[in-house]
C-alpha cells in the first residue's frame, strides 16, 4: 500500500485491525512523509525513532480492541508530553521536558496512539498565522508562502500535508477552526469543560479547549471520543454525559433547526465567502433541515470584549515564566534585572503585546473599564445564543471572513490579524461548540469552511449535521504536494 | 469591685492621644495537604521536599480546591459568630517574586468565604467587643533564603500554596493589651476548632498591624500604616507602642503621616518604612479562571455547625454556673482547650464529696508552675487528672495536710504515681487521732514550762512556737487543726 498517508484515521484503523497493514508500516509511512515536508516547518520536535520503537512494540503484541490502535500521530506543542520538550512555540520553554503527561494526549496513548513529534503553533497559542512561532513560519500545503492559519497551524498544515493522519489543536479564540478551514480540513472546538485542560500550556483559561482536527467529520468524531473525558484534575471540566460520537454518528438531520445570523453578515466581506455561505445554506436544507433567520445582536462587541479577556487572563498566566524555575533564564544584575531580561528576551513581540494590554486592562482604575465591561459582554453574548437556541439546534456561519492570506502579509497590521476571528471568538465566550468543515474554494483554488455552532455538551448534534453536510459538499482538497522535490 | 478603666493613652504636653488598631491575623489551616495541591504541609521538612507540580507553577497545571480547608475556614467563621457566604470566589493577586512561583497569590478579594463577624474579650475592666470584618482563603508563598550565600537567594517552595485564613478585625482594638487578648482570644477558638494550632515559633499564626492615631474624645480615623508580618504578640505590641508614639510625635512637629507599609525591626525595635502609598503594588485582582465560584449550601454548613465543640466563652458560663469557679478562674480555665479538659477530667474522677475550688488552685497554682518550668503544656502534664484528682481529696478528706500535699505532689511526678500510695509508703498520712497527740502535746509543755508561763502571763505570740514545736515532733504530720484546738485547751 504505497498510499497509506492517504488514508483517513478510520481507514488505517481498519486496516491495522484487519491485519492489512502494521502499526509500523502506517509509522514508518507517516515518518517518511514528515521527513520529505520539512519544508512545511510543521514539527518543532520529532520523537520518530522512538515512535518506530513504539509501532514495532506494539506490532508484536497488538491490542486491537483499542480506537487507536498503533495510529502514529503528531501533536501540537502546546500539550505538555513526558519527558518529551514542550515548547509552545516559545523561546522561553526551548529547553522545557515536562515530567509529567497532560490529561488529553494520556487519552490518545490509552487508545493505543504512538506520538510522532509536537507541531508548531503560534507563541503560547497567540496567533492567527503561525508567524509568532519562536521555530519559524509554517507552510501551508495549499500553496508556497501561504500562512496555514493559528494558533494550530503546525497541526492543521500536518493533517492537510498528510504527515499526521489526524491531529489534536487547542482553540481559545479560533485556533483549531481558523487554521481547518485555511487548509481544507475539520476542526472541532468542544464545549468549554468538555475536555481537560490539565497539562495543556495556558493561554487563557477560561476559553482554551483541546479538540479534535482531521481529514473528515468521522476521524474528528472519533477523536472527540476518546479525548473528551471528565477529570477532577480541571476544576472547571464538566461531569456530563458523553457519547461515543463516532458510533452515534448519523447523517439523519431532517427537521433539524439550522439558525443563520444576520450580525454574521460583516462588512467587507468578500462575496466569495456570501457565496459559500450561501451554497452552505442549500445543503443543509438539501440534508432536511429548516433554515431559520436568527440574530445575535452582541456579536460586534465579541472581538473586543475577546482581546480584553484573553490578553488579561494570559498576563496572569505568563508570569510564572520568571527564570527562576525553568525555561529560558537571562543572567541580571539582580532579581527583576533577571526577570526583566529573560521575559524581553524569552517572549516574542505578540506575546509581549498581550501581556502589556492583559496587564493594562486589569490594572486598578482600569479594571472597571475594561475587565469588568468585557465580561458584561461576554454575559450578554451567552444571552443571545441561550436565546435563540430556544428555537433553533444549531447555527451556520462561514468559519473565516476570508481564506489563507500570504506569510508575511498581515504580520505588522495587528487588528486585521485579530479580525480573523470574528466569526470564531463568540463560541469560545459563550463556551460552546463548533465546528469548521471545509465547504469550497475561492478563486484562487484557497479552500473555504463553514463553521456549525451547536448547544453547549451537543457536539453529537453539530458533528451529525456536519457529517451529513459533508457528504453534500463532497469537498476535495487541492493538495499537489509542492513542498516535496 | 470598681471599674478602672485602664485606658492606653499617648500623652504630650497637653495633648492625649488615643491609638486605633486593627490586625490582620494570617493563620495557618490545620490540614494534611495545601490549599489547591495534595503536598503535605508538615512543618520542618527538608527544603523542597513538599513541593508538587501545582506548587511549583509547572506549565499546564491547575489548582484544585481541598475540600477539607474549606470546612475548616467555615468552622472557624462559625467560631467568629460570623456570616458564612454561600457563595465566595478565588482571586489572583498578581506580583512577582522569587518565592510566588505562579507569579500570583490564590486568594479571596471580592468574596471572601466568611463575612462579618465578633469576638469577645475578657479585659480587667470588663468585656470587650471586637468586630470581625472577614475571613478569607488564600495561598502562602513560598520563603525566600537570603544569608546561605552572599551572591544568591535560596527558594523553598514547602510553603508555597499551603493554605491560610486571613483575618480582618475591625478597627476597634485600643491598646497593645488588647491586642494580646484578641490574638489569643482568637488563638483559642481556632485551638478549640483544631482549625489552627496556633503555634507562632512555627509562623502558624503571624499579623499585618494596622496602627493609626488620634486626639481623644476624637471620631475621625487617623492616616494608618501597616506594620507587615509579626510573628508574636510581644513583637505585635512593642511594634505598636513604637509605631503610636512615633505617628504623635509627628503630629506634635505638625508634620503628616504617610499612609505607607513598615516593617517591624526587633532588633532595634523600630519600625521601618518598606514602601509607601505611590509605591504600593498594583496587584491587579481578577477572578481566577481555573477555579469556579465556591459554592457552599447551607445544608453544608449547618452540618459544620453541628460539629462545632463547646467555645470558650460558652464553657467559662458553663464553669461559672456548674462548677462556681470565679469569671476570673473560668477564664483561665477555658482559655486553653486543654486546660479546660484536664480540669473537667479532675472535676469527674473527684468523685461526689469534691473540693472544686481547692482543685482550681492545685491546677493554676502547682500545676501550672510546674509546666512553666519544665515548659510542658498541659496535654504533657507529669501528673494525670486522675493523680490529681485523688490528691485534691487526700486533702479534702484530712487524709494529708496542703503542706504535706505538696511534698507528695513532687514525689508524683516522677512517673505519675498514685499519691494514695506515696502516702502509705512514706507514712505521710495526717495525724488525727487526738489522744496521741494529746501526749505529744503534754511532753512539749512539760519541755517548755518557762515558755508555757509567759504564754500565760500574756505572751501570745508564744502559741505559734507551740504549733511549730508540735508540728515538728510529729514529722510534720498532725493535722495543724487538731493541734490548735489541743493547745488552746493545755495552755
Amino acid at each position: 500500500m504505497s498510499d497509506i498517508t492517504k488514508q483517513s484515521l478510520s481507514e488505517l484503523v481498519k486496516n491495522i485491525k484487519e491485519k492489512k497493514l502494521s502499526s509500523k508500516e502506517v509509522t514508518k509511512a507517516f515518518i517518511d512523509r514528515s521527513e520529505k515536508s520539512k519544508e512545511l516547518n510543521a514539527y518543532i520536535s520529532e520523537d520518530y525513532s522512538s515512535a518506530l520503537e513504539k509501532a514495532k512494540k506494539f506490532d508484536e503484541k497488538p491490542n486491537l480492541d483499542l480506537k487507536l490502535p498503533g495510529i502514529p500521530m503528531a501533536v501540537k506543542d502546546l500539550f505538555c508530553t513526558k519527558n518529551i520538550r514542550t515548547t509552545a512555540g516559545s523561546k522561553i520553554l526551548n529547553n522545557f521536558v515536562p515530567t509529567y503527561e497532560s490529561t488529553v494526549t494520556q487519552n490518545i496513548w490509552n487508545e493505543g496512539a504512538i506520538l510522532l513529534g509536537k507541531l508548531n503553533c503560534d507563541e503560547f497559542a497567540m496567533g492567527s498565522s503561525n508567524e509568532t512561532s519562536f521555530f519559524g513560519n509554517v507552510q501551508n500545503p495549499i500553496d508556497k508562502n501561504l500562512v496555514p492559519g493559528g494558533s494550530s497551524g503546525g497541526s492543521a498544515s500536518a493533517v492537510a500535508g498528510q504527515l499526521t493522519p489526524i491531529t489534536i489543536g487547542t482553540d481559545t479564540g479560533g485556533s483549531i477552526r481558523q487554521p481547518a478551514s485555511f487548509t481544507g480540513i475539520v476542526g472541532l472546538k468542544p464545549t468549554y469543560g468538555s475536555c481537560s485542560r490539565y497539562g495543556i500550556v495556558a493561554f487563557a483559561s477560561s476559553l482554551d479547549q483541546a479538540g479534535p482536527m482531521a481529514q473528515n467529520v468521522k476521524d474528528c468524531a472519533l477523536l472527540q471520543e476518546i479525548i473528551s473525558t471528565y477529570d477532577s484534575k480541571d476544576s472547571t471540566s464538566v461531569d456530563f454525559k458523553r457519547n461515543e460520537y463516532s458510533k452515534d454518528l448519523t447523517k439523519n438531520i431532517k427537521g433539524k433547526k439550522i439558525g443563520i445570523p444576520k450580525e454574521y453578515r460583516v462588512d467587507g466581506m468578500p462575496k466569495e465567502i456570501e457565496e459559500l455561505w450561501q451554497k452552505g445554506i442549500q445543503y443543509a436544507k438539501d440534508c432536511g433541515a429548516e433554515i431559520i433567520d436568527i440574530t445575535l445582536p452582541h456579536t460586534s462587541y465579541a472581538l473586543p470584549a475577546y482581546y480584553i479577556v484573553a490578553p488579561a487572563e494570559a498576563s496572569s498566566n505568563l508570569a510564572r515564566y520568571d527564570g527562576v524555575k525553568y525555561g529560558f533564564r537571562a543572567q541580571g544584575e539582580n532579581l527583576i534585572d533577571m526577570y526583566e531580561k529573560t521575559r524581553s528576551e524569552g517572549f516574542g513581540a505578540e506575546v509581549q503585546r498581550r501581556i502589556m494590554i492583559g496587564t493594562y486592562v486589569l490594572s486598578s482604575g482600569y479594571y472597571d473599564a475594561y475587565y469588568l465591561k468585557a465580561q458584561r459582554v461576554r454575559k450578554l453574548i451567552k444571552n443571545d445564543f441561550d436565546e435563540v437556541y430556544k428555537k433553533v439546534d444549531a447555527i451556520l456561519t462561514p468559519s473565516t471572513p476570508s481564506s489563507a492570506f500570504k506569510i508575511g502579509e498581515k504580520k505588522d497590521d495587528p487588528v486585521s490579524m485579530y479580525l480573523n476571528d470574528i466569526f470564531t471568538v463568540p463560541v469560545n465566550l459563550a463556551g460552546l461548540p463548533g465546528i469548521s468543515i471545509p465547504a469550497g474554494h475561492d478563486l484562487k483554488g484557497y479552500p473555504l469552511g463553514l463553521q456549525i455552532i451547536g448547544k453547549a455538551f451537543d457536539e453529537q448534534n453539530i458533528l451529525n449535521i456536519a457529517y451529513a453536510m459533508e457528504e453534500k459538499i463532497g469537498f476535495k482538497n487541492k493538495i499537489n504536494d509542492w513542498w516535496i522535490k | 469591685m470598681s471599674k478602672v478603666k485602664s485606658e492606653y493613652l499617648i500623652n504630650r504636653k497637653d495633648n492625649q492621644y488615643e491609638v486605633v488598631i486593627g490586625l490582620e491575623v494570617h493563620a495557618q489551616v490545620t490540614s494534611e495537604s495545601k490549599l489547591f495541591s495534595t503536598s503535605s504541609t508538615k512543618f520542618g521538612a527538608e527544603p523542597n521536599t513538599q513541593v508538587s507540580l501545582v506548587d511549583a507553577a509547572f506549565p499546564g497545571m491547575l489548582p484544585v480546591i481541598n475540600e477539607f480547608c474549606v470546612k475548616q475556614a467555615i468552622k472557624t467563621g462559625i467560631g467568629l459568630n460570623a456570616k458564612i457566604n454561600n457563595r465566595s470566589v478565588f482571586d489572583r493577586k498578581n506580583y512577582f517574586y522569587a518565592d510566588l512561583p505562579q507569579g500570583y497569590q490564590i486568594s479571596q478579594f471580592k468574596d471572601p468565604i466568611v463575612g462579618e463577624g465578633k469576638v469577645i474579650l475578657d479585659m480587667p475592666e470588663g468585656q470587650k467587643e471586637i468586630g470581625i470584618e472577614r475571613l478569607h482563603l488564600e495561598q502562602d508563598a513560598g520563603k525566600s533564603i537570603h544569608d546561605l550565600d552572599p551572591q544568591s537567594t535560596y527558594v523553598d517552595l514547602n510553603r508555597s500554596g499551603v493554605a491560610l485564613m486571613e483575618i480582618v478585625s475591625k478597627p476597634d482594638l485600643r491598646s497593645p493589651d488588647e491586642v494580646s487578648a484578641y490574638i489569643k482570644k482568637l488563638r483559642s477558638i481556632m485551638r478549640y476548632l483544631g482549625t489552627c494550632d496556633g503555634n507562632m515559633q512555627e509562623g502558624s499564626l503571624r499579623a499585618d498591624v494596622n496602627v493609626s492615631v488620634r486626639a481623644k474624645g476624637s471620631k475621625d480615623l487617623g492616616t494608618r500604616c501597616e506594620i507587615k508580618n509579626v510573628n508574636s504578640i510581644k513583637f505585635m505590641q512593642m511594634a505598636i507602642d513604637y509605631e503610636a508614639n512615633r505617628q504623635v510625635d509627628l503630629i506634635e512637629e505638625g508634620k503628616s503621616i504617610d499612609q505607607e507599609t513598615r516593617l517591624f525591626d526587633t532588633r532595634k525595635n523600630e519600625t521601618r518604612s518598606m514602601r509607601s502609598k505611590e509605591d504600593a503594588h498594583d496587584y491587579r485582582y481578577f477572578p481566577d479562571p481555573d477555579l469556579l465560584p465556591l459554592e457552599v449550601s447551607n445544608e453544608f454548613i449547618n452540618k459544620l455547625k453541628s460539629e462545632i465543640p463547646e467555645l470558650p466563652d460558652d464553657k467559662k458560663k458553663r464553669f461559672i454556673k456548674d462548677f462556681k469557679v470565679s469569671p476570673y478562674e473560668a477564664n483561665i480555665l477555658v482559655s486553653d482547650i486543654d486546660t479546660a479538659k484536664y480540669f473537667e477530667e479532675v472535676v469527674t474522677k473527684m468523685g461526689k464529696n469534691k473540693d472544686i475550688k481547692l482543685a482550681v488552685n492545685w491546677i493554676t497554682g502547682e500545676l501550672f508552675a510546674v509546666l512553666n518550668n519544665k515548659n510542658l503544656e498541659i496535654s504533657q502534664s507529669p501528673i494525670s487528672s486522675k493523680n490529681l484528682a485523688i490528691l485534691v481529696n487526700l486533702i479534702k478528706n484530712g487524709t494529708i495536710s496542703g503542706k504535706i500535699a505538696k511534698t507528695v505532689f513532687e514525689l508524683m511526678m516522677d512517673g505519675d504515681k498514685d499519691p494514695q500510695k506515696i502516702v502509705e509508703e512514706k507514712g505521710l498520712k495526717q495525724q488525727s487521732d487526738p489522744k496521741a497527740l494529746e501526749a505529744l502535746i503534754d511532753k512539749i509543755i512539760n519541755d517548755n514550762r518557762q515558755k508555757a508561763i509567759e504564754y500565760k502571763q500574756g505572751k501570745e505570740k508564744l502559741f505559734g512556737f507551740f504549733v511549730g514545736q508540735a508540728m515538728k515532733a510529729s514529722g510534720g504530720k498532725a493535722n495543724p487543726q487538731l493541734i490548735n484546738e489541743i493547745l488552746k485547751k493545755k495552755l
